[in-house]
């Protein structure tokens, strides 16, 4: 692997990058590979009890009365909450933002009071010795409900004829409408009209640890730590000690190992709320631990879209104009704090993306129903965005006669119009599209595969191609969310310290939850240092020893926290070389850091070990100048500024057989060449790509949420909900494109969600090319074989 | 007839006793009793593979065994075998090749991808996959644990 | 998720087994692997009363050819049925069967008994054991009896297992020269329930089990008794009324037993 380039403009620029671009195993991973890791429910306290929760059968349905008496008599039982109790403990929350015009939704409790709005909301709770003991207690809880009319249709909860809450007027959370203007001139003077209905189905994240929290509240103090399996410890700092009544330096919270995340774990949880307050009612640490079945039934759900786009075009194939209409679904509340308005605005934002023409106008509207909330996850609306307008995009291809790779060739914004304002409004620093496209092209032998395909389809063999170009949001400043009036910070800050051996230790405000943070953050610290890597150590997630900031999301990561350490690193080399040169007598100027040692700059002598420099600084201080002190802990915070959001870009391409008899799609080979700026390990990156594009082909042919009229979620378990596996994925080859950021040193951009970003357009493309010769279309995800089935005609 | 029975186990090589409940399944036995937190559950059906451990010499699903079944049993966990080194080939590709994220999901691979290479016969990458596919990873994409299972057996 | 509490017997015999399943009946629960009756107890899906473990009934764990049948004991796992030379010779399509049963982990604790004691319809080892026309031994304090399979599965999840009795070996016809057999499935994933699928038998007769077409494994008789693959798909209309279930209607069910027949077809014919 190669090692990327450090943007030109750097001021000191050094031609040595260290361990930038290298693709250094991470140290993190030998305590997991060893199961010697420590995630939240591996955690042991004193007095350690457990909650187990009572959850709605019902969709929609006034809880009339709850019985705890037979509940609370059994073995191991310490307590029973419900709603109104708990609510004494823990205020509510309304999960909107300033920004999001008009955006509504009613205040939700931590614990349902009165109405149950969604089957799996939590009703009650249970606190005992033992999970097991909390569960066979919820069994008895007896309750009497009186079942409301149920909205589950998205089409029918926008005509409001049942609303899903009585005080608001109807089930609109959310309500957007953008035009360029010009739009219908643009469709009445075109040479091509292309219309389609794309649905996407609801799914979920099905992370393999399932949520967990562990409260412990200290009564002597009035202070509560929180074991949170969270990206956002700081965040969920701020709302707990808001909504619990305890000032916000009382708080810690601590992420220990987290296993997976994806964007479900950055929000707040009803059910982990009372988890907290629980721990404050009975003065002792609590600890809640999702399972699998409950997971299904609270976790976030996102992505359940109906979203019909048309598209306007040249008889040459030039892209003119898009008018989208999406239509989305959440669960009865918006969730907080980030709200549920979010995906739709995305995909508002984002869609044709990548293309250069001028006119567009969407309509979008965000409706409440009976099933389980929704919000933001992994790529948050650009799955859907991407897939919506790289299909309509290869419709008109096809209508037109024109090759889809040359399709996308006419349209992709050129790579020397940057900077470059998009007609929904988003800004772009500087984008390589056509680089990107050049360069998958020649990696899939894109002409070869072709001709391939031509070859086996005259043996009645049907393999398509299908390619997806995408833009992708990361390293969002605050107009994401701060601008709204959310608690989140978009900043970030790293304290960077040389211990007395000279080691170094990097708190950072940014978490890991496996893609490798901690790594990418000790690998930016030793080359700003010149330190060797396995001398450094990384502590994030715990807000009581990092600096303040907004944690993981967004794709945030490498470019905002990898800044703040690069800062702080060259500032305390600096402090460091200041040290060096009152031991030495020498000028600052003269000596430089390489390989744990201070070395004259020019001749590369060394002159003293780092550990030796410790030493005297921390112990023998008395030998230094009197008027000197040495400042060998630096801190140093980052906020990306000039841009909203600064864009990746990307393109994908899908190689899939479909079998025309069995309606089965076999995954042949799939492609990423992707640009996020500075690669700081390259191993890294890919297999987040990688991960990304497995999540994307489950929302692509496997994953949906099926409920029934009723509001109850069919397959809410593993065996029925289907996840992607190794047995049916294809080997995934990634190729990078570097255009780094001038808004950082660094030049990171992000780069964690795009493959889910791209991955499902791609293979519904290809699906779609290998089905034309047979003259069927899909457009409804997931692509199950009956879907291909019925589309080819073969099925009811 | 007991709720809760008497149990001995050798568990990475130490007899242990312990009076469990009947209900009480294999993997919460390891962690709750005896604080070998290196096997997870995942989904207590037994379809995620997280919970992998080996019994007498062969692996299964923890979450789908009763502690009670495993009385007069061997038992080996990921911490175990990583002591004994049986697993350090493996665990050296994995860290090599960041066949690992989260890490969630590894203890079950690892074990997973052992009894696989444990039977010293070439396998291709596609057997490979197929081996392992019981096990569910949500954060790698699985190709990188195929590379680096297929370095150890195929060299 | 953690199962409600029960108490646990371990008998060492047959006869213990039998007395203690004719005084608990209903309120006690047969554990042999334990691959399908653990994840219904997790999910509190079931809860007995009493578990009475049959994992030391050693007697019920061999494969042996006897009388002319092969006679494969109820605790005989999925994975000593791969590795089992005696199944591979003498019970082909049981052998084809085995490798599409879950994964490795669950075929080294699964059992063939528990499978067909089971009857989930869409279980591999029921439908082989009608198109091979097996005998079901059963064991009760009254004796032994043997049940044709397809007088076993009665319907889902149902047998004809009585209270005190248990399901204590397989017997499997030897395969002759000329035989021919066929095990194929759809599924969505490695090791999933198939949507559908087939165990076909071609020997003196032709046997055509479908699973996951109905409550049990069916026989399609129609088909079976024609001689075109033409006629035998269209026949399939009339033989299979598929449930639909999650992700599959009827009629998609029926189109892939279609698929399934067809390429099974020639696997029979040579």
């Amino acid at each position: 692997m190669g090692k990327a380039e450090l943007p030109l403009h750097a001021p000191g620029t050094k031609t040595d990058t260290g361990y930038i671009g290298q693709s250094v195993p991470r140290a993190n991973a030998q305590r997991l590979l060893q199961g010697r890791g420590t995630f939240t429910d591996d955690l042991r306290f004193p007095r350690l009890a457990h909650v187990a929760f009572f959850r709605s059968p019902y969709a929609h349905a006034l809880i009339k009365k709850l019985d705890f008496s037979k509940a609370a008599k059994q073995k191991g039982v310490i307590a029973v909450f419900d709603g109104p109790k708990v609510a004494e403990y823990c205020t509510p929350w309304i999960a909107v933002l300033g920004h999001l015009k008009g955006i509504k939704s009613p205040p939700q409790h931590a614990i349902a009071i009165g109405r149950a709005c969604w089957q799996g909301e939590a009703v009650a709770a249970v606190v005992a010795e033992s999970r097991s003991q909390a569960e066979d207690a919820v069994a008895l809880i007896e309750a009497e409900w009186q079942e409301l009319p149920v909205v589950t249709d998205m089409e029918a909860a926008l005509r409001g004829e049942v609303l899903v809450h009585e005080d608001l007027k109807d089930n609109i959370c959310f309500h957007r409408e953008f035009d360029t203007g010009g739009v219908d001139e643009a469709f009445a003077n075109a040479d091509l009209v292309v219309e389609e209905t794309y649905h996407f189905g609801r799914h979920t994240g099905v992370c393999m640890e399932g949520r967990s929290i562990l409260a412990d509240y200290n009564a002597a103090e009035h202070s509560l730590t929180v074991y949170h399996s969270t990206q956002a410890p700081h965040m969920m700092q701020d709302i707990f000690s808001r909504h619990l009544g305890i000032p916000e330096a009382n708080v810690r919270v601590i992420a220990k190992d987290v296993g997976g995340s994806y964007g479900i774990k950055v929000h707040v949880y009803p059910d982990e709320m009372a988890t907290a307050a629980i721990s404050v009612i009975l003065r002792r640490p609590v600890k809640f631990v999702a399972d699998r079945l409950e997971s299904f039934l609270s976790d976030i759900h996102a992505r359940e879209h109906r979203v019909k786009v048309r598209l306007a075009a040249s008889k040459e194939g030039e892209i003119l104009a898009f008018d989208l209409d999406d239509l989305t679904a959440i669960g009865p509340y918006s969730v907080y704090p980030r709200t549920s308005g979010i995906e739709g605005n995305q995909v508002v934002n984002l869609t044709g993306g990548p293309y250069k023409h001028q006119k567009y106008r969407a309509k979008m509207d965000v409706v409440f129903t009976n099933k389980n909330v929704t919000c933001q996850y992994r790529a948050v609306g650009h799955p859907i965005a991407v897939a919506l307008t790289e299909g309509i995009v290869d419709l008109a291809a096809r209508k037109l006669g024109i090759d889809p790779a040359e399709m996308r060739r006419r349209n992709l914004i050129p790579d020397d119009a940057y900077p470059y304002t998009f007609p929904s409004g988003l800004k772009f620093e500087q984008l390589s599209h056509h680089r990107c496209l050049d360069q998958l092209l020649s990696l899939m032998k894109y002409k070869e595969l072709r001709e391939e395909q031509k070859q086996l389809r005259s043996k009645g063999v049907y393999r398509g191609i299908g390619l997806a170009a995408m833009i992708e949001v990361t390293n969002p400043s605050p107009a994401f969310y701060g601008v709204g009036g959310a608690r989140i910070s978009a900043q970030d800050g790293a304290t960077l310290r040389l211990e007395p051996t000279g080691m170094v230790t990097v708190l950072c405000s940014v978490t890991e939850q496996g893609q490798g943070t901690d790594a990418v953050f000790a690998q930016i610290a030793a080359s700003a240092l010149g330190v060797s890597v396995d001398k450094v150590r990384v502590i994030t997630g715990d807000t009581g020893v990092t600096p303040y900031g907004g944690g993981t999301w967004a794709s945030r990561g490498a470019g905002i926290g990898g800044e703040a350490v690069l800062q702080a690193g060259l500032a305390l080399k600096a402090n460091i070389l200041d040290v060096a040169s009152k031991i030495l007598n020498l000028e600052k100027g003269e000596l430089d850091l390489r390989e744990d040692c201070v070395i004259h700059r020019l001749t590369g002598e060394r002159k003293m070990d780092l550990a030796e420099l410790g030493r005297v600084a921390y112990f023998r201080p008395d030998t230094l100048p009197m008027n000197f002190q040495s400042e060998l802990t630096v801190t140093r915070h980052y906020t990306p500024r000039q841009y909203g959001f600064t864009f990746t870009n990307g393109i994908q391409a899908s190689y899939v057989e479909v079998d025309p008899d069995t309606g089965f799609v076999q995954l042949l080979k799939h492609w990423c060449v992707e640009d996020c700026g500075t690669v700081i390990n390259p191993m890294l990156v890919d297999e987040q790509i990688r991960g990304g594009v497995v999540q994307g082909i489950g929302a692509a042919l496997y994953e949906e949420c099926l409920y029934d009229a009723q509001g109850q979620m069919l397959n809410a378990n593993m065996a029925d909900y289907l996840v992607p596996m190794s047995g049916e994925m294809p080997d995934i080859v990634c190729g990078h494109v570097s255009t780094p950021t001038k808004q950082s040193q660094l030049g990171a951009k992000g780069v964690g969600e795009a493959g889910t970003a791209g991955a499902p357009g791609a293979v519904m493309n290809a699906i779609n090319d290998a089905l034309a010769p047979l003259g069927a279309t899909v457009t409804r995800m997931p692509f199950t074989p009956e879907r291909i089935l019925q589309a080819l005609k073969k099925a009811g | 007839m007991e709720q809760a029975l008497d149990i001995t186990v050798v568990v990475n090589g130490t007899e242990v006793q312990r009076r469990v409940e009947a209900r009480m399944h294999l993997v919460d036995f390891l962690r709750e009793e005896l604080g070998l937190t290196g096997s997870h559950t995942g989904c207590e059906h037994g379809v995620c593979g997280a919970c992998t451990v080996r019994v007498d010499g062969t692996i299964v699903r923890g979450c789908l065994m009763l502690a009670v079944q495993a009385n007069g049993c061997r038992v080996d966990t990921v911490e175990g075998l990583s002591d004994s080194k049986e697993l350090a080939k493996l665990q050296k590709a994995f860290h090599e090749k960041n066949a690992l994220q989260c890490g969630f999901c590894t203890p079950g691979m690892l074990m997973a991808a052992q009894d696989l290479v444990s039977r010293n016969q070439k396998a291709s990458r596609e057997e490979i996959r197929l081996h392992i596919s019981g096990n569910y990873c949500r954060c790698t994409g699985y190709q990188a644990i195929v590379d680096a299972i297929d370095e150890v057996i195929n060299g | 998720m953690k199962a409600a509490p029960f108490a646990y017997a371990k008998p060492s015999s047959v006869v213990e087994t039998l007395d203690l399943l004719e005084r608990h009946g209903d309120s006690a629960r047969v554990l042999a692997g334990g691959q399908s009756l653990i994840p219904s107890l997790n999910m509190r899906l079931s809860s007995p009363a009493l578990l009475v473990d049959i994992g030391a009934l050693a007697e019920l764990r061999t494969i042996a050819v006897k009388d002319g049948r092969l006679s494969i004991g109820a605790l005989v796992t999925h994975a000593a049925l791969e590795r089992s030379p005696e199944v591979a010779r003498h019970v082909p399509l049981l052998a084809e069967a085995v490798p599409h049963v879950a994964h490795a982990a669950i075929r080294n604790r699964g059992t063939l008994g528990g499978s067909l004691a089971l009857a989930d319809p869409a279980a591999e080892y029921p439908a082989c054991a009608l198109a091979l026309d097996a005998q079901l031994v059963v064991r009760s304090s009254k004796g032994e009896r043997r049940v044709r399979a397809q007088d076993f599965f009665r319907g889902l999840f149902e047998t004809d297992l009585r209270r005190g009795e248990i399901l204590v070996a397989a017997e499997f016809p030897l395969a002759k020269p000329g035989d021919r057999s066929a095990f194929l499935e759809l599924a969505r994933r490695h090791g999933d329930y198939a949507i559908v699928g087939l165990a076909a038998f071609r020997g003196a007769e032709t046997r055509l089990a479908f699973l996951n077409v109905g409550p049990t494994a069916v026989l399609a008789r129609g088909a079976a008794s024609k001689k075109t693959l033409a006629e035998a798909k269209a026949a399939l209309k009339s033989d299979l009324s598929p449930t639909p279930d999650l992700y599959n209607s009827a009629a998609t069910k029926l189109h892939l037993a279609g698929v399934l027949l067809e390429r099974a077809w020639s696997r029979l014919s040579t």
